[in-house]
């Protein structure tokens, strides 16, 4: 094995990491550039600025709207996120050398955000299985997002846990992608599998729900200031239609 | 609708999940726009050949002018946290009543045309192309929306059903597929001026006799002047108010609070319309031609200031809306803006809410108020969704919520709340709002204001709540026909410049 797969590794990251920030970066672009021709935030709404920002925040850090509806769905999902949250940053140890401060200080933490992780989604799948009205709502590709990602989850505590790896090995095949010095990846079945996962993720990202993470940032309902009689707000191509004075 | 109309049991614990009865509320539709109705608004006359694109096409456009549609396609990651919030979900248990299945009903078809997997594996996402049937869901559906936004508020991306179903109503009038109750009314308000049909001499006429019966209930001469220049204040309030029970009390409370305060005022034949029914289909151009009469009445009697009566979507288009429209407010920088805004007294905020006005004068001592006329009422207070969850009044976030509490508590004794998550921005819809509030969709109206109706049986029972006060023409209207389906008297509605009228005492100042 060694050698041509190490290879097949290198060329699907290449490719995942190209889709994910070109085709996210794309999303964000018509996000960005489609115009919201009506002031639409879901009042109470801030009137400032730094308000929005505040609110915005918490929607993100706190799912704060996701509290009032549903306190278990927001238990599920908060665990989830924060899990996946702490899981992400530790992982910046593959491809940082050498590592920073703050990804060191993290790592304890990181040991139960795995477990963390894993639950919420298993939370957030049993609802979608149990719930008549969420089942109803969903499709196949809900699902198996949930799949994909508890999938993610267990092969990598099953690394960490049950069959280790070779961590070191797994740095040095990043550590070489990121500054085209190719080093062989160490020959796992487990990480194998746990690679292809998170490659197939990355390449869903732009076409899929995940655009939500952007997404939140650019609801008009949720990002716009409360003050449409103090200033006048006109898309550009609604400015056409004043009639001439 | 051959079956009775009958309204649903009040739920023993409404915080239960409720069983889903698919197809429930299907077959519920609203008449269709003639191909009359539909032309004068531009639209095609009926489902012609070619509906399929131009929907398709139209569909396409809206991605592209509106960020909000476009975000909201993409984001919503089928959580379910908005699903049980909608308040004709509570009221007929269809599943397609569930705000995010109501927004699938369009989702599906943009993944169909507009996204990758979509196009490639469509079983996979839920993905389904745009036939006669799926357009008749949506009749079906986007009809049963009152775009009230209550799902937007719960859930985390903000995702606002309204805006769904604006964006379809506009693609179904596109297609050719109209709404009888609401195209026709937007024909008329272009023809004649306002929703009901109204001509001017006949409001000249209606006004008339209401001095005379203000008269004869005061013995003071309350004017109700209409087109008259040069008054410092143009009212616009919905028409209903000239005439309709229980609305045309408080526009008799309106016109005692500006004689009270020495406020020269009047109203506009031109634009005797607060209403804008282009909310509701979702048509810019609509919208803007509707809201562009009241710039022009505004500049031609010349007034310094524009006040708007008591009407939920009427404030929410002025509010957000009007300076976009037409240059109502402040901070343009355009000629078209200015040209309004120089003449508009910068000193008061354009456009100025009835409530905030009487609030206002209330606080300076400017009113002489007898609370204890209204003892013989115990009242409550339902938010309207546009009032709550997309307008403010006063300078803070939530001043929709306290400025008409503050004004019933200062003209009233008892004041009782409705139950929390039933107020405020958590309110729900009367049951009649965003352009449904038509005859043949009375079973649809009645199953929609259970959740309102459970939480006004508990202060009613609880309390002795006798008088429901509201600031919305449509809550007015639908509440008058629903509350006796649930065994309540339609006169408990009522508006809170009724309670301002009993309360008010004109005359010279002791
Ligand atoms: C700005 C960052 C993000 C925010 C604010 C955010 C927020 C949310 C919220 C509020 C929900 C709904 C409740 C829930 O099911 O947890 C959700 C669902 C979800 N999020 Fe995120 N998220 C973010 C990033 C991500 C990322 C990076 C991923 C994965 C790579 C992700 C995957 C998911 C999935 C799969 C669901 C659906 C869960 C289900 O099926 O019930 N999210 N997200
Ligand atoms: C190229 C990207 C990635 C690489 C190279 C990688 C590699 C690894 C390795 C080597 C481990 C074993 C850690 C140990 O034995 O201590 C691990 C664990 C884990 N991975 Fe990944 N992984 C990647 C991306 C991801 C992503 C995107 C997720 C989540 C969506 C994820 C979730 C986990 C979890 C939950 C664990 C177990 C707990 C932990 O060690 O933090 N991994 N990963
Ligand atoms: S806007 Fe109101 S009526 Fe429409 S789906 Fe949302 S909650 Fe229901
Ligand atoms: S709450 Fe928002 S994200 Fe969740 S299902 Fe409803 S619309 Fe979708």
């Amino acid at each position: 094995m060694g050698a041509p797969m190490s290879i097949a590794f290198a060329l699907l990251f290449y490719a995942a990491f190209l889709v994910l920030v070109l085709g996210t970066g794309y999303r964000i672009a018509t996000y960005i550039r489609t115009p919201a021709p009506l002031k639409i935030p879901t009042t109470p709404a801030p009137t400032t600025r730094g308000g929005v920002a505040l609110r915005l925040g918490r929607e993100v850090l706190f799912f704060e709207s996701l509290f009032k509806a549903n306190l278990w769905l927001w238990a599920a999902g908060w665990l989830f996120h924060v899990g996946l949250a702490l899981v992400l940053l530790r992982h910046l140890r593959y491809f940082t050398e050498p590592v920073w401060g703050w990804v060191a200080w993290l790592q304890p933490f990181g040991v139960y955000a795995g477990f963390a992780m894993a639950a919420g989604l298993a939370g957030l799948w049993m609802r979608r299985i149990f719930v008549a009205r969420v089942r109803y709502i969903s499709t196949p590709s809900d699902h198996l997002m949930l799949v994909l990602l508890l999938a993610i989850a267990l092969t990598g505590l099953g690394m960490k846990y049950v069959a280790h790896t070779d961590i070191v090995g797994v740095k040095r095949f990043f550590l070489g992608l990121m500054y085209f010095d190719w080093q062989p990846l160490p020959a796992d079945p487990v990480l194998y599998a746990h690679l292809v996962l998170v490659a197939l993720l990355m390449l869903i990202f732009p076409i899929s729900k995940l655009l939500h993470a952007p997404g939140v940032f650019f609801s008009p309902s949720r990002n716009q200031v409360d003050d449409p009689r103090e200033h006048r707000h006109v898309a550009p191509w609604a400015a056409g239609l004043d009639p001439k004075v | 609708m051959a079956a009775e109309v009958k309204a649903p049991p009040l739920r023993a614990d409404p915080g239960a999940p409720q069983a889903l009865v698919p197809g429930a509320m299907a077959e519920l539709k609203p008449y269709v726009a003639n191909d009359k109705m539909q032309q004068a608004l531009g639209f095609p006359g009926e489902l012609t050949d070619g509906w399929h694109e131009r929907a398709i096409g139209r569909m396409g456009e809206l991605l592209d002018k509106y960020r909000s549609l476009k975000v909201y396609m993409d984001a919503c990651v089928h959580c379910g946290a908005c699903a049980d919030k909608c308040h004709y979900f509570i009221g007929t248990q269809d599943p397609l009543n569930m705000p995010v299945a109501r927004q699938d009903l369009m989702r599906s078809v943009y993944r169909r045309y507009f996204t990758l997997p979509g196009r490639l594996f469509p079983k996979l996402v839920g993905a389904r192309d745009l036939t006669k049937e799926v357009l008749d869901q949506w009749y079906s559906y986007y009809n049963q929306c009152s775009e009230c936004r209550r799902c937007s508020v719960f859930c985390p991306y903000g995702i606002d059903t309204a805006e769904v179903t604006m964006a379809a109503k506009e693609i179904m009038d596109v297609a050719g597929l109209g709404q009888k109750y609401t195209n026709e009314i937007l024909g008329k308000v272009h023809r004649i001026g306002n929703n009901l049909g109204l001509p001017g001499p006949a409001l000249a006429d209606t006004l008339e006799g209401l001095e005379e019966d203000v008269k004869e209930e005061t013995g003071q001469d309350v004017r109700f002047p209409l087109d008259e220049k040069g008054a410092e204040v143009l009212l616009v309030t919905p028409s209903a108010d000239f005439f309709a029970e229980p609305h045309v009390d408080s526009l008799i409370g309106y016109a005692k609070v500006f004689h009270a305060a020495g406020i020269r005022w009047t109203l506009s034949s031109h634009a005797s319309e607060a209403g804008n029914f282009g909310l509701f289909i979702g048509n810019y151009d609509q919208l803007q031609k509707v809201a562009l009469r009241i710039r022009e009445a505004a500049l031609d009697l010349g007034v310094k200031r524009i006040v708007v009566g008591e009407c939920g979507h009427a404030w929410r288009v002025a509010y957000s809306y009007w300076n976009t429209l037409t240059g109502i407010g402040a901070g343009g920088e355009d000629p078209f803006a200015r040209m309004l805004q120089q003449q508009l007294d910068s000193r008061y905020r354009q456009p100025t809410h009835i409530c905030e006005l009487t609030w206002d004068l209330i606080e300076r001592g400017a009113l002489t108020l007898d609370k204890d006329a209204n003892d013989h009422r115990v009242v409550t207070f339902h938010d309207s969704c546009n009032v709550a969850r997309a307008s403010r009044m006063g300078d803070h976030p939530g001043g929709q919520f306290e400025i008409p509490r503050a004004i019933i508590r200062a003209v009233a004794n008892k004041y009782v709340e409705m139950p929390r998550g039933t107020t405020r921005e958590q309110t729900f819809c009367c049951g009649g709002g965003g352009g449904l509030l038509t005859d043949e969709l009375l079973d649809l109206r009645v199953k929609g204001a259970l959740p309102r109706m459970e939480a006004l049986s508990q202060v009613a029972s609880g309390h002795g709540v006798n008088f429901m006060a509201t600031i919305c023409a449509i809550c007015k209207a639908q509440f008058t026909k629903v509350l006796p389906y649930y065994g309540f008297k339609m006169g408990m509605v009522g508006g809170v410049h009724q309670l301002v009228s009993t309360a008010i005492r004109l005359g010279p100042k002791q």
